[in-house]
């Protein structure tokens, strides 16, 4: 029995809200240590250079300057590099190839904006200044920017381990069954695609600062983080810079994150070491120029993809082909973005007997790239949903009536490519979205857009997402260097409020609230009486942070555990103080009662008995009320929907203009309809981007063209579409809540909605991300002339 | 660098510092103040993270001069409850116009400037008046709704 008014499903106001709204937030470059530096970061202006010299004397002798710092300090302390976190192996078995990455350059940078030295002073502009007169002699070698030709001989070697800068090359699935397949086809659909490079621009840029306690012998880093004690573990058991206990990572307050605050960065490593070093606070805040220019980006996939189909229009086969983009180095889990969080993808909601995909992933002299909110499963969305879209259109089907012919209608469901889809309604949730998008009523609106001149078009993207990743043996027997499991540990006080200490770490996702419902629902307590403790090494004993729309499904499971063990020990105490048999005691409503009398204790009550001990020995019970839990899915989480997006182009302008978007998402439970709802929103606007507006250019040199935001096109209010959201879930049975996440969704179903739609109403398919209104426009022209040609 | 003294009014109170020649407005407020409300976005006045109102006017305090408000009226985030929360805190809360929370210190300023000169705003006001404040996690709608629904509540008191 939950509280109705706070517990699980209640739309309650957010309790962090209230900092936030009066500016009180703490966000790491809010945090301020006496004595504190300024870190500035030497960057390399060049894409791909050998580094001949590092003079830095004449920055030295600048007023301010407390200490200036080079990779050959890190080699001298012994500091190691950057690690990608996720073993590949090529198609023969052998491992990827991963070259090394250090934190400040060792001879060679490979990628503008690449760090060359770090110089640290009292003020920032006293930092900025002497960061301008260190004199770096570079050898400038050719640039290898483009992906498509990165293998090509003679192009030049970024990594010596990788002559032809092929990171691996990969496969899944069954090719002979899938080649089979295609000998059988009446149809086969082809198409080539590129999923275009993005930036995360969290609107907080990633900041870090380093302190150093020679008392202690132990340092405390703040950074802009997702997952503190993973960046914890892997600065201690892989760089070095201390043991584990001597290390203590916050994660304060963070501007949002979408996974690009997940991995651990040469500056956040270099200011934690440098403060020792200095013996001062070293504290570093990225400029929005060297955010674009050095955070991981996401995507950036070529692809061609082949889809076989029966003379019925039943889908018999994919096959895939994909070049994905890792830049410079390999970020923290780079690895895993185009290989499993992708091609077990690949089936979409459909029942298709075979899929068979190679992706070859390849360094080029570009930052960077790693997960971006969808991380792979958007790449995968776009390549099926847009071959289902072309397919049915080919073959003069309706593109929802062919998609329904081909869903997946049983589950358990086992795909060819890993996954075994657990539970889903794919083709409730398309009835119920063409409902809410009245798409009977969409001929009559396509007339009369057509009245006034304009080209209207109708988009289907039904998605699917694999979230929670887990369990851990499966994770880890696919490459992945640690488990993905959640801890949580509930700590009732003497008083009877709660303090809950989650490895889930919040940066506006509003754990704070949905997790305290949970709290508050279960044990039947005000939520005023319930706060989460996160973000913060110190106080939770470990974590594996948010991402992959995990910390529903995989963090409040844990909590929900540890809430299992600390109801049964308050039973026992409550039995003991009641001198009643444990099997004789219910709760309900926060109350302990002794079945079929009037004798009952409130949650509260409980509390104080546990603590105080008078009415129990220690040889029947032990004191307290505190209970930890570790929480390892039984299986990925397979979060679903249908999007439709209906767009009305002005041919004269090439102007995109969203008329109507409608959802219906499969999350399974929902704590917070409205938390749901909001990032459902935030992640449509960011699919929306990536469709229309959102599209990162280097130059051939390696220049990046579009590092500011008055180059890259960041959906503003004015680009973005009112929505109407629907939900039709269905419990996942992997966890005791049925949660399945929601917060990647919306990004991962936009793109290809919005380009189904705009092909559709284009009437041909030749049409990139983003499709701006130049593009949309030089579009239009190609169809005047295909018509002109009929 | 030579400093220049700077006298100014924030939220109600009066305020003297002093100001490095070259300073923003931003800087000044955050380390020379103590007013960590306006939030660093951009640095180039294309994100709306910083914004303040001087003298009943939005600007961007990244790119203002800190002792371009010397005998000016400065608001924040940060003073913008007056014992109790303000309408349009009051709102963004109602409607979930927060999530990471990082742009609603500059949006709330933007929001405000709009009402107090328009207490009718129409959806499209209210769209351009935010259209200079990036928002990453929301798709603004609630931000929409949160600002209309104040108006609306005020029209009706």
């Amino acid at each position: 029995m939950t509280t109705p008014a706070t517990g699980v499903g209640a739309p309650i106001r957010r309790k962090e809200d209230h900092r936030f709204i009066t500016g009180k937030g703490n966000y790491t470059d809010d945090i301020n240590r006496p004595g504190q530096t300024y870190a500035v970061f030497v960057r390399s202006p060049h894409a791909h250079a050998k580094i001949r010299k590092i003079d830095a004397a004449a920055a030295r002798a600048m007023p301010g300057v407390v200490g200036i710092l080079t990779g050959a300090d890190l080699a001298a302390d012994k500091v190691g590099g950057l690690i990608c976190g996720w073993m590949i192996h090529n198609k023969d078995g052998s491992p990827m190839s991963a070259g090394a990455h250090p934190a400040l350059a060792d001879g060679k940078v490979r990628y503008v904006g690449d760090h060359v030295a770090v110089v640290i002073a009292e003020s920032l502009a006293e930092a900025r200044d002497a960061a301008e007169k260190v004199a770096v002699d570079y050898e400038v070698l050719p640039a290898v920017v483009d992906l498509a030709s990165a293998t090509a001989k003679g192009v030049g070697t970024i990594h010596d381990v990788a002559p032809n800068n092929v990171v691996f090359d990969w496969h899944l699935g069954d090719k002979a069954a899938t080649e089979a397949a295609f000998k059988k086809a009446r149809h086969i659909t082809r198409i080539t695609l590129a999923n275009n490079r993005l930036v995360p621009n969290a609107m907080e840029p990633r900041a870090a600062l380093g302190d150093y306690d020679a008392g202690e012998d132990s340092f405390t880093l703040y950074t802009t983080s997702q997952n503190p004690h993973v960046a914890r573990l892997i600065l201690s058991a892989f760089i070095g810079i201390a043991p584990e206990h001597k290390l203590r990572v916050i994660a304060p307050d963070v501007g949002g994150g979408f996974g690009s605050k997940i991995y651990v960065y040469a500056e956040e490593t270099v200011c934690v070491w440098a403060a020792k070093r200095v013996g001062r606070p070293v504290k570093w805040v990225a400029d929005r120029t060297e955010e674009f220019l050095a955070v991981a980006h996401g995507r950036d996939h070529l692809t061609h993809a082949e889809m076989a189909v029966d003379e019925e229009g039943k889908i018999l086969a994919i096959r895939v082909k994909t070049r994905a983009n890792l830049g410079a180095y390999l970020s923290t889990f780079a690895s895993a973005v185009p290989t499993y969080l992708y091609a077990p993808l690949l089936s979409g909601q459909y029942d298709i007997p075979a899929i068979y995909a190679e992706v070859e992933t390849v360094y080029t002299n570009t930052a960077p790239v790693d997960a971006y909110r969808g991380a792979g499963r958007p790449e995968a969305t776009f390549v099926v949903e847009r071959l289902v879209e072309v397919a049915a259109r080919e073959m003069g089907q309706d593109p929802a009536k062919f998609r329904l012919k081909n869903f997946v209608k049983k589950w358990p469901h086992q795909t060819p490519v890993i996954m075994m889809y657990d539970a889903g309604d794919y083709a409730g949730s398309m009835r119920q979205a063409q409902k809410l998008a009245d798409v009977a009523g969409f001929g009559k609106r396509k007339r009369d857009s057509a009245r006034n001149g304009k080209l209207r078009g109708l988009g289907y993207s039904a998605y699917i997402e694999a979230c929670g990743i887990a369990p851990s043996s499966a994770v880890g027997s696919l490459g992945a260097g640690v488990g993905l499991w959640e801890s949580a540990e509930v700590r009732v006080n003497p008083t009877g409020n709660v303090e809950v200490l989650t490895g889930s770490h919040s940066h506006g996702q509003g754990h704070e609230t949905t997790f305290a419902q949970l709290v508050a629902g279960r044990l039947g307590i005000p939520i005023e009486q319930v706060s989460i403790v996160h973000g913060d090494t110190d106080k939770v004993q470990f974590g594996m942070g948010t991402y992959g729309s995990r910390s529903g499904a995989v963090g409040m499971s844990a909590i929900v555990k540890a809430l299992d063990k600390v109801e049964a020990k308050a039973r026992k105490v409550a039995a003991l103080c009641m001198e009643a048999a444990e099997g004789d005691i219910d709760f309900k409503d926060g109350k302990f009662t002794v079945k079929g009398t009037d004798k009952s204790m409130a949650f509260g009550e409980v509390a104080l008995q546990a603590y105080i001990a008078h009415k129990f020995t220690g040889q029947q019970l032990e004191p307290g009320l505190k209970e930890g839990a570790f929480f390892d899915p039984t299986n990925f989480t397979f979060p679903a929907g249908v999007h439709i997006c209906e767009v009305e182009i002005d041919p004269e302008t090439g102007v995109t203009k969203i008329e109507k978007w409608t959802a219906v998402d499969d999350f399974g439970t929902v704590i917070n309809p409205m938390i749901v709802e909001g990032q459902v929103h935030g992640g449509i606007a960011q699919g929306v981007g990536q469709a229309l507006h959102e599209g990162t250019v280097y130059d051939k040199n390696g220049q990046l063209l579009t590092a500011s935001f008055m180059d890259y096109g960041m959906p503003r209010a004015d680009d973005l579409p009112s929505y109407s959201l629907g939900f039709n879930g269905t419990a996942a049975p992997s966890n005791p809540l049925g949660i399945k996440g929601c917060g990647e969704a919306g990004a991962i179903a936009a793109p290809p909605a919005v380009i189904n739609a705009i092909t559709d109403a284009l009437g041909h398919e030749e049409i990139a991300m983003p499709a701006t209104p130049q593009a949309v426009w030089l579009a239009v022209q190609k169809m005047a002339k295909s018509i002109a040609a009929e | 660098m030579a400093k220049k003294p700077v006298t100014f009014t924030l939220n109600g109170s009066d305020r003297a510092a002093f100001a490095e020649e070259g300073l923003n407005l931003l800087e000044f407020l955050r380390r020379g103040i103590g007013d960590l409300s306006p939030k660093y976005g951009c640095g180039q006045g294309a994100c709306g993270a910083c914004t303040v109102i001087i003298d009943g006017e939005t600007h961007l305090a990244c790119l203002t001069m800190a002792d371009a408000v010397h005998g000016r009226k400065v608001e924040t985030a940060s003073g913008l409850a007056n014992g109790k929360v303000h309408p349009l805190q009051e709102a963004f809360m109602e409607y979930f116009a927060a999530q990471c929370g990082y742009c609603t210190p500059g949006m709330l300023m933007s929001a405000k400037v709009l009402l107090d000169r328009n207490p009718s705003p129409t959806r499209a006001d209210v769209i351009e008046a935010i259209s200079g404040n990036l928002c990453r996690c929301t798709g603004y709608e609630p931000i929409i709704d949160a600002i209309l629904a104040t108006a609306n509540m005020r029209a009706r008191a």
